[in-house]
């Protein structure tokens, strides 16, 4: 591309200098011209005229006004050839003498200041050529004589031996100082031949014609005539001698650039000139070629770059990559072994805080004062609560790490809701809460589930209720989810007064709004028939206690968030409870929620999805069959009998109404005492026992008097039991006394179907049956697993008796195997054992090998096995479940907690047996 | 009826020593209730049979032990039941000792298992001793017609 450029430069140069040659060369020919037509004029008016047409005044206005032709040349003058004969005359006739020149030349200084007066007079010579005419600007020359000059001289002869214009060298001009050239002409007296010899031209000469040529004033108005004057230089030489060419024009700059020469033809043979032009600039630099090159070079440093920190960039996130996969590798393990250590220290703690416990229960029956015995209850508490919450946290790591599973075993949820009211009674009655409970008759008998965690849900949120509430009330209910959703409207009616307690609550339905189970309710029912194997729970705990704070609220079931720290202080607890019941309600496939308004109260609602254990439906008349079968645990004295409850509170009433039919009682509700004697008065109606709220019975004591005296009128043998349903047993007490006469007893809430009864035996003297008054029945050590016959595997002898006397002190019949191999052939069916202790770590064949053939040789029944292990780690209980185990009991084992594990799986027959 | 008391008040000093020193723990006290009418001899049964298997377990220990090329496996599983049946029995110090045998049997410890197992003997010689002088009391008292105090 460069070289391209450089052609191209070249040949433009060349083109200008060829330009710029040739204008001069033709404006040089159009003054030459000039000048040779001058001197053809003088030929014709000089010496052509006898006497002379002309003088020096009328040359030197002639030349002045055709100056113009000439436009190079600084003036012009004639000299006429005068031969030394003719001298004199000549002299004479012009009036001064003829000067030498040479002299003049090397004083040019004093050309001016001196009058040519002053110049030597010309030496004699054979002819002399003395300037007649000049033009005035360069006057100064007349009567100089030109063949005394070296370069006026040679040219003088060489112009009239060729008949054509000739050129001096350069030389400087005497008056300007400028470089310039002079053309001389020769004049002839007759016309000579074209080929006349240079003798005859000589001979013929008459005189002399010069012009002064301004050589460097001339090439400066030529360029400057041109366009891009300033981009080009030129120089013009004079080169006759080649080795030394003498500058006529331009500075003389050497430069080794670009230069072009371009050949003068100044129509002098003899001399040569030549024009060399040079660009004033250097070649520019080729930009383009420049930029671009420095362009690819950022973008390719650019991409370079790029490239560069894109690896960069990858390999940091790779090694990030890494780093975060080692992280939760790490984390991982820790979480593995935080899990396996909360696990084995909550286990550890378990263990001998059993052994606590059963101690300080041993300690309660030995005789002690009410001071040791408070230190002991205190004691016993505490390692309860400590238990407990083992095992909060244990069951919090067994969620987290999802190793919780839900057992599918049938059980009685009014059962377990009279549980945990006999668990929270105590309390509620220190604090003078109204307990109750309250089961809706569409839920079934039977549900088959996870008994355990689902007490524990409730006895966590009936915990924290108790926990936060001192007055008022806790209302538990259960509810199919179907029930309370047709029923929905019905509850927006009840005021928010009818309330246990009449105090405000927090509404249940806000509580569960947020269900999906209701979301979708909209668009058709969300249990569809082909699930009516399924049974959907609703249970609510509704309390009148502090509530929770709006700001705390969100974060209510996130693990160890109590509301706030005082919280801990003042209550006590973990704040673990609602995010392990959150949990195991999600494991139940229901949802749970909560409404609650400070100083109101809160009402925590879940679901819970259970399979319907009664093998029924659920229709009328199944259901009084159920109610009838409710009441196997207690006697059926009372079944067909009618009961009156007087009761201002319907939803009070309601409670009390489910507790008492679970008798097989017939209840009849009114709201006041009046009502309730005009029912009385009835005939036709018979009341075996009238059940009267105490809020009833002190509103109205004016009327009680009477209610009393009118039952009393009743006949003897009709006239019903008054019961007395009180809150607080010091209330009640004093009711006592003021009820006189008659036999008024009181029954304490909150009711439960057992202690009612007991409460009806008493009171109405039946007799009949064992008076089982709701609590657990006391074990009697003797005789528990009379009949049972137990097998125990180990093949460590020492375990093996002690743990066959411990069996037998419950009046077990035991047999033991010392081997794996003999159990097996034992326990092949048919076989007699009730149960079977294993041990785990026996040579020959483990106790997890033997059970896995004793159950793949079982073909209908199951023998419960039970490890006997001295590993106490967690992951063991997961591991006997896996190889077909029921349970474990940790070595050393004492008789206590053998025969506790046995029970769990002996129960059934047990109760019948007894 | 004074030498009655002396003896009894000897065995429950005796007995109380035992437990301080950690010889027995609460298991002994276990195989202790465990006694009654139909088992009359139901502890010194218990008491013998270990230290029967005890002095067994010990001779295999001691010779697997000796061997060039240790089977430590067998020596752990020997060590195994020893813990087994001392920590049913209620021999505490014995248990503990083996504890500390299982580690140095894991740990594949030759010196650590010699060591263990002389304190073993050592547990075992003196454990019988005290039992046997337990058991001499209890007869004596039993034989002067009175009964044997229980320990709480």
């Amino acid at each position: 591309m460069s070289s391209q450029a450089f052609e191209k430069r070249k040949e433009t140069l060349a083109s200008m200098c060829d330009e710029r040659a040739r204008m001069l060369q033709d404006q040089f020919n159009v003054s030459m011209n000039h000048v040779q037509a001058m001197s053809i004029l003088i030929s014709t008016f000089h010496h052509g005229k006898n006497p002379s047409a002309i003088d020096q005044r009328t040359f030197a206005r002639y030349t002045e006004r055709t100056a113009f032709e000439r436009p190079l040349t600084s003036g012009v003058a004639y000299a006429v050839r005068v031969l030394h004969s003719e001298r004199e005359q000549f002299e004479k006739q012009q009036g001064w003498t003829i000067k030498r020149m040479d002299s003049f030349e090397q004083n040019p200084v004093h050309k001016d200041d001196n009058a040519p007066k002053a110049l030597e007079p010309s030496p004699i010579q054979e002819e002399y050529a003395p300037v007649i005419f000049a033009q005035d600007t360069v006057a100064h020359v007349v009567s100089l004589d030109l063949l005394s000059g070296n370069e006026d001289r040679e040219n003088v002869l060489r112009a009239r031996a060729s008949g054509k214009g000739v050129l001096t060298a350069p030389f400087r001009l005497l008056k300007t100082k400028r470089l310039g050239v002079i053309l001389t002409f020769a004049v002839y007296k007759t016309d000579l031949p074209s080929n006349a010899t240079p003798n005859e031209r000589i001979q013929a000469t008459d005189g002399y014609l010069g012009g002064i040529f301004d050589i460097e004033s001339l090439v400066e108005k030529l360029l400057q005539q041109l366009a891009s004057k300033q981009t080009i230089l030129v120089n013009v030489y004079d080169t006759t001698n080649q080795s030394h060419p003498i500058s006529m024009y331009g500075s003389n700059v050497s430069d080794d650039g670009l230069e072009h020469v371009s050949a003068l033809n100044l129509e002098d043979p003899f001399r040569k000139h030549e024009m060399r032009c040079r660009f004033k600039q250097k070649p520019p630099w080729p930009w383009l070629a420049i930029t671009t090159s420095i362009g690819i070079l950022v973008i390719a440093l650019l991409i370079g770059y790029i490239f560069h920190a894109t690896m960069n960039r990858i390999a940091k996130v790779e090694d990030d990559y890494h780093e975060m996969k080692e992280l939760i590798k790490r984390a991982e393990a820790a979480d593995v072994a935080k899990s396996q250590f909360l696990a084995t220290v909550s286990h550890e703690i378990r263990t001998p805080m059993n052994g606590v416990l059963g101690m300080l229960h041993m300690l309660m029956d030995t005789d002690l004062d009410a001071t040791q015995q408070d230190y002991v209850r205190t004691a016993q508490d505490s390692g309860k609560a400590l238990v407990s919450l083992i095992n909060e946290v244990l069951d919090q790591a067994k969620i987290e790490s999802g190793k919780i599973e839900l057992e599918a075993v049938q059980f009685d949820l009014r059962a377990i809701m009279d549980d945990v009211l006999a668990l929270f009674s105590g309390e509620a009655h220190e604090k003078g809460i109204e307990l109750a409970v309250y089961v809706s008759d569409g839920v079934p008998e039977m549900l088959i589930g996870d008994p355990g965690r689902f007490r524990q849900i409730i006895t966590n949120l009936m915990g924290n209720s108790i926990k936060f509430t001192k007055k008022g009330h806790i209302f538990l209910t259960v509810h199919p989810v179907e029930e309370v959703m047709d029923s929905v409207d019905v509850e927006t009616e009840s005021s928010s007064r009818n309330t246990l307690s009449g105090l405000p609550v927090a509404d249940r339905r806000r509580s569960c709004a947020g269900f999906k189970i209701f979301n979708c309710e909209g668009s058709s029912h969300p249990l569809s028939p082909s699930s009516s194997d399924l049974i959907n729970l609703i249970v609510s705990v509704e309390d009148t206690g502090e509530g929770i704070p709006l700001e705390a609220q969100p974060r209510v079931f996130t693990p160890f968030m109590q509301v706030d720290p005082s919280i801990s202080r003042k209550y006590g607890g973990t704040g673990i409870g609602l995010s392990i019941s959150k949990c195991l309600v999600g494991l139940m496939n229901g949802e749970i929620g909560f409404a609650s308004i400070p100083d109101i109260g809160s009402t925590f609602t879940f679901t819970a999805v259970f399979s319907n254990g009664s093998s029924n439906s659920n229709d009328s008349k199944q259901q009084k069959q159920r109610i009838k079968n409710q009441c196997h645990t207690t006697p059926s004295e009372f079944q067909h009998m009618t009961a009156l409850v007087v009761d201002p509170k319907p939803v009070r009433a309601k409670v009390s109404r489910y507790q008492i039919q679970r008798l097989g009682i017939h209840v009849e509700l009114v709201s006041d005492l009046n009502q309730g004697l005009s029912s009385i008065s009835n005939e036709n109606r018979v009341f075996k026992m009238v059940f009267v709220e105490q809020e009833a019975w002190d509103k109205e004591s004016s009327i009680s008097a009477h209610f009393v005296n009118s039952i009393q009128k009743i006949e003897l043998g009709f006239s019903p039991v008054l019961f007395l349903l009180g809150n607080s047993l010091s209330s009640s007490r004093t009711n006592t006394a003021t009820s006189g006469a008659y036999t008024l007893s009181i029954i304490t809430k909150p009711l439960k179907a057992s202690m009612l009864a007991a409460s009806l035996q008493r009171a109405m003297g039946g007799n009949t049956g064992n008076p089982r008054n709701g609590e657990h029945p006391s074990l009697s050590l003797c005789n528990h697993l009379v009949g049972r016959k137990i097998l125990i595997v180990d093949d460590n002898r020492v375990n093996l008796i002690v743990a066959a006397a411990a069996l037998r002190k419950y009046g077990a019949e035991v047999i033991s195997a010392d081997s794996g191999k003999k159990a097996i052939k034992l326990l092949k069916p048919p076989h007699q054992f009730d149960a079977c202790f294993m041990d785990i770590q026996m040579p020959e064949m483990d106790g997890f090998e033997a059970t896995k053939r004793i159950r793949d040789m079982e073909s209908n029944g199951h023998i419960p096995i039970l490890a006997m292990t001295a590993d106490v780690i967690q992951a063991t209980y997961e591991e006997c479940q896996r190889w077909g185990m029921d349970g474990y009991v940790s070595k050393p084992f004492e008789a206590e907690q053998l025969y506790q594990e046995l029970s769990r799986f002996l129960q059934p027959p047990s109760t019948a047996n007894s | 009826m004074d030498i009655l008391n002396q003896l009894q008040r000897q065995y429950t000093d005796f007995t109380a020593l035992l437990y301080r020193e950690g010889f027995v723990d609460d298991n002994f006290t276990q195989v202790q209730k465990l006694q009654d009418e139909s088992s009359p001899d139901f502890v010194v049964e218990v008491v013998s049979l270990f230290f029967e298997d005890c002095e067994k377990l010990v001779n295999n220990m001691a010779e697997a032990l000796e061997q060039q090329d240790v089977d430590f496996k067998q020596v752990d599983s020997h060590v195994h039941q020893l813990k087994g049946s001392s920590s049913s029995m209620g021999a505490a110090r014995i248990k503990n000792v083996c504890i500390a045998f299982k580690t140095f049997c894991e740990a594949q410890n030759r010196e650590g298992c010699l060591r263990c197992l002389q304190q073993v003997n050592h547990e075992n010689t003196q454990l019988k001793t005290n039992l046997q002088a337990l058991f001499t009391l209890e007869r004596q008292i039993v034989a002067n017609g009175g009964s044997i105090p229980v320990m709480q």
